[in-house]
């Protein structure tokens, strides 16, 4: 019998998978892009008490954040390029420190709203309703943005963990790296949102 | 069939200025909002994010490496924002 060499053509498009997360990227940024407009009139109409009200958040901890967000943004890059260039063992290392920077930001975001609870300032308290409108305003648009975000970083650090799994079973690997590359761009995006959410929401004077 | 060939590695030396780069934005940003500049420190604030976001686009994102289609793609997303934003100004303050 003839030789028959059967190739398995497996349908694979890098390109279009990346294609496919850019659209949902921007997607995302729409979905915070209208926060930020009402968020942008609001403050327009309420400056003084947006003021006042932001004088309530520790710049401290945001700036850490701000911090823990573009230095695990750099560890996910490199995480890739590691990848790319056959260094597992540095890729791994680098997702670590990414979930970790991650969890730092997590717990300090606990911190802060913790401490807002404490003192029954939170969406629909009885605090919240005696407050001046624009601190209604102010604070309404903190708890839901600042939410949505925290969100956004908890699916991200389940999207990284399941990177982290498959580099170290080989799945992802020099040849197929675009789950990781498509995870690295997500969470360039939350570093991105951060980047704006950081000085509308704390340092406002 | 995805070519791998010709992908661009960022190197890791690249990846560490532009993180000190941004941490130097970051820093610039708090100090501008603690001068008094009244109304011109939340365009000052924008300014700056919007010159960190260029470079996480540019370089974590590895949008410079990319071809045309995703830049103009990620333009326009942007153009159509800042368009969004604008006549909502303008309708806030002529209104």
């Amino acid at each position: 019998m003839s030789e028959h060499v059967v190739h398995h053509e497996e349908h694979r498009d890098d390109a279009g998978a990346k294609l496919g997360m850019w659209l949902f990227i921007f997607t995302e940024l729409l979905l915070f892009g209208g926060l930020f407009l009402v968020y942008s009139v609001y403050r327009l109409q309420y400056h003084d008490n947006f003021h006042e009200a932001s004088l309530e958040l520790s710049v401290t901890i945001g700036a850490i954040n701000t911090i823990a967000l573009l230095f695990s943004s750099m560890t996910i890059a490199m995480a890739l390029s590691a990848v790319q260039k056959e260094n597992k063992k540095l890729a791994l290392i680098m997702i670590g420190i990414t979930l970790l920077m991650a969890a730092v930001f997590l717990f300090n975001k606990y911190i802060e709203w913790g401490a807002k609870f404490h003192h029954g300032l939170y969406p629909g308290s009885e605090l919240m309703t005696l407050l001046e409108r624009g601190h209604i305003l102010y604070f309404s648009l903190y708890f839901f943005m600042t939410g949505l975000h925290a969100l956004h970083i908890i699916i991200g650090m389940i999207l990284l963990t399941i990177c982290m799994v498959k580099v170290k079973t080989n799945k992802i690997n020099k040849e197929r790296f675009v789950l990781l590359e498509n995870g690295a761009l997500y969470w360039h995006l939350v570093d991105l949102i951060w980047i704006f959410l950081f000085p509308l929401l704390y340092l406002i004077s | 069939m995805s070519d791998n060939h010709d992908i661009h590695i960022t190197e890791y030396s690249v990846l560490v200025k532009i993180v000190t780069l941004l941490m130097f934005f970051t820093l610039m940003t708090i100090t501008v909002a603690n001068l008094e500049l009244g109304p011109l420190t939340l365009t000052i604030a924008l300014l700056i994010a919007g010159v960190k976001s260029y470079f996480v686009l540019s370089y974590f994102m590895h949008l410079k490496h990319e071809g045309p289609l995703l830049k103009i793609l990620v333009g326009s997303v942007f153009i159509l924002f800042i368009s969004i934003v604008l006549i909502t100004l303008i309708d806030y303050f002529y209104r």
